[in-house]
């Protein structure tokens, strides 16, 4: 596998604030690689900066093993699907799509049949006459896409495509994509604020935060074992016990995830870990039930499945007193994210994440 | 403030009726009404003022003028509108037309970088700058500024001065010959009168075209690059277009501030009528006010073609 785009030591600030802080990524060619993060983490400077629509600070970017980090985009090999799509209003859908081709000095009739078949790559064949303006925000979403592919770039960089689409739309525009981009292997490196996305999607997914990548992996190493507090609380739910609590509840020194699927009501069986508590909430989630469990103070999500439960009897109701139990390798060692960023995780992080400290 | 005394004074607060509730509560529930009333105004303003003296010009446009006696009777005739095709009218209209339009072009060549600067790279107090900048000059009386030009100007003046200092007084000498263009002295010569003039209207055509750079939307301008277009060809395929109707606002007021202007053309320049000053000797000093209306509608008759010109080629179609 050759690198398609490889970040070394790349920065980006904007006066005081570090919005890419020393990033080094290594894109292979084929892949489909997200870059997840909440808003103002660095994910979507990263791709501008790939892009070259902002140089950076710091740091060299290479484009197929070639230093591209001065060139300004028209001189790079890769096209972007811009995140409100910025189709240009002026031109009907067809001379968009064909946009790319006309400067590239192709002529009238050829960039106009393979205008018509990017088109008809992303179902919108017929609608070449159109304008923008006179188009769904989906189908605005697949001209964007068509505009890009068209090119064949060898890269292409996707800014929260699906963030402007409703949920039924953008489902259904992620089996697409992944489609797509599994049938023309060019690399995909798409931003997104949206865990589920990423991980459905993505072959490798960048986790970014205060302008770091705290952790690069597959999407199932990255829900399995989380590295740090920040990724654990982030991708999926999690309940991240930190300090004293992880000690008590534990007995681990450092900080623990431990995923709301993996613990189990009931005493602990052999080998097993186990504390007692007292249901707060329950919260109806159509194929799980979520719990909320107070142990001493200390809130633990559990979720059930709903697969064999037509009704609540018999489950935990909220005033119960409760025993939890867990296999000690559903417990997570997270190495603790940085100290600075400890206030900003305390709200990202889903409900379950506890931290005594703060 | 706690729960129980916070909302029943929130309740109160909430359902005492004031004096003009019963106002607004009428015209809520009327709003074609509502904005009757407000239209009203405006519009007969425009109906009256604009439009009433527009049809009453063209009207009087054709009323007779005896040569005479000096006097206008109303009987109606299109002889003043023939005598706008008399070779020395004419002469006049095209004169007009062309400084119109080369002090267009320039004012559009020049007012473009600026109102692209201001647009996409100023921000806060820097913008507020550019604007100040801009307008500036139109604070200042028109008259005093295009007498200011005439000493600018003449051959005492600064430029001639400044001209001397660097060597290049040859060189103007030189372009001052040249035929249209030229004249005695640079206050006297229609190179002069175009200064003048460009300078008077830039601020008319920098604000609109400022106004719509500003609306572009930046991803645009990355889209077009990221999709490999140079800079001269983002400009040229997406800036320019997307920002036309900007350049068609700005030349439209460039474009007839020029046909109507009587001032700038007695100060600066070479003798010569101009629509203007034509309009202005018709009714002031000959009285023949049907000839100066006839004269006035030219203005009118050219920038329309104009924009139906620019609305055929698409001025109009990012609106």
């Amino acid at each position: 596998m050759s690198i398609a785009v490889e970040l070394r030591e790349v920065s980006r600030h904007f006066g005081e604030v570090r919005a890419v802080n020393r990033v080094s990524l290594a894109i292979e060619d084929g892949e489909f690689f997200s870059m997840l993060g909440p808003s103002g983490s660095g994910k979507t400077t990263c791709l501008r900066l790939i892009g070259g629509f902002d140089l950076p600070t710091d740091g060299r970017i290479f484009l197929h093993g070639e230093d591209a980090s001065d060139r300004p985009p028209y001189e790079r090999d890769v096209n972007t699907v811009f995140q409100d799509y910025a189709l240009f209003p002026h031109l009907s859908v067809i001379d968009n799509v064909a946009y790319g081709l006309r400067m590239k000095g192709i002529g009238r009739q050829a960039r106009r049949r393979e205008a018509e078949a990017a088109l008809k790559q992303v179902a919108l064949g017929g609608l070449g006459d159109r304008h923008p303006g006179q188009l769904s925000g989906g189908q605005r979403q697949r001209v964007a896409l068509a505009r890009a592919l068209v090119n064949r770039p060898r890269v292409l960089l996707l800014d929260e495509p699906l963030g402007a689409l409703d949920l039924k739309l953008r489902e259904q525009m992620q089996i697409e994509l992944k489609g797509l981009q599994r049938r023309l292997g060019i690399t995909f490196v798409y931003v997104t604020h949206d865990q589920g996305e990423a991980l459905s999607m993505s072959d490798r997914v960048a986790v970014f935060n205060h302008g770091r990548v705290e952790q690069v992996d597959r999407p199932r190493e990255l829900y399995v074992r989380p590295r740090t507090t920040f990724v654990a609380g982030f991708v999926g739910t999690a309940n991240v016990l930190i300090g004293e609590v992880a000690r008590r509840i534990t007995g681990a020194e450092r900080p623990v995830s431990i995923r709301p699927e993996r613990i189990t009501f009931g005493p602990p069986g052999a080998g097993q870990l186990g504390v007692a508590g007292k249901v707060v909430d329950v919260q109806f989630h159509g194929p799980t039930s979520r719990f909320e469990i107070d142990v001493d103070g200390v809130h633990l999500a559990v979720t059930m499945a709903n697969r064999d439960a037509d009704t609540d009897v018999g489950r935990p109701k909220p005033g119960d007193a409760i025993e939890l139990s867990w296999p000690p390798e559903a417990m997570v060692e997270l190495r603790d994210s940085e100290e600075g960023d400890r206030a900003e995780q305390g709200k990202l992080a889903t409900p379950a994440t506890i931290d005594e400290r703060s | 403030m706690t729960e129980s005394g916070g909302a029943p004074a929130m309740g109160r607060r909430l359902h005492r009726r004031r004096a003009g509730d019963a106002v607004s509560t009428f015209f809520y529930r009327r709003r074609r009404l509502y904005l009757w009333l407000l239209l009203a105004p405006p519009l007969l303003w425009f109906g009256v003022v604009f439009a009433g003296a527009l049809f009453a010009l063209v009207w009087q446009s054709t009323y007779t003028f005896n040569d005479f006696a000096m006097q206008v009777t109303p009987d109606l005739t299109l002889a003043n509108y023939r005598a706008l095709f008399a070779e020395a009218n004419l002469d006049i209209v095209i004169r007009t037309v062309v400084m119109a339009a080369s002090v267009t072009i320039a004012s559009a060549l020049i007012g473009f970088p600026i109102a692209y600067y201001m647009a996409r790279y100023t921000r806060g107090a820097a913008r507020g700058l550019f604007y100040v900048g801009v307008m500036l000059p139109m604070w200042a009386s028109y008259i005093v500024k295009a007498y200011a030009w005439t000493m600018i100007l003449s051959k005492g003046g600064i430029i001639y001065w400044v001209v001397d200092r660097i060597g290049l007084r040859g060189a103007l000498d030189g372009l001052l010959t040249l035929p249209y263009v030229g004249g005695s002295s640079l206050s006297t010569s229609n190179l002069g009168r175009f200064l003048v003039f460009t300078y008077a209207w830039l601020p008319f055509m920098i604000l609109p075209m400022n106004a719509a750079i500003e609306r572009v939307p930046a991803n645009l301008l990355q889209a077009s690059a990221d999709l490999g277009a140079r800079p001269w060809q983002t400009f040229r395929t997406v800036l320019l277009p997307l920002a036309f109707p900007g350049v068609v606002a700005g030349s439209i007021f460039t474009f007839s501030l020029t046909l109507g202007d009587y001032i700038i053309p007695q100060l600066v320049g070479p003798p010569g009528l101009y629509i203007g000053t034509m309009v202005n000797l018709q009714q002031g000093s000959v009285g023949n006010l049907p000839m100066a209306a006839a004269f006035t509608a030219v203005p009118i008759l050219i920038i329309s073609i104009y924009l139906g010109i620019a609305r055929r080629l698409g001025a109009f179609d990012a609106l």
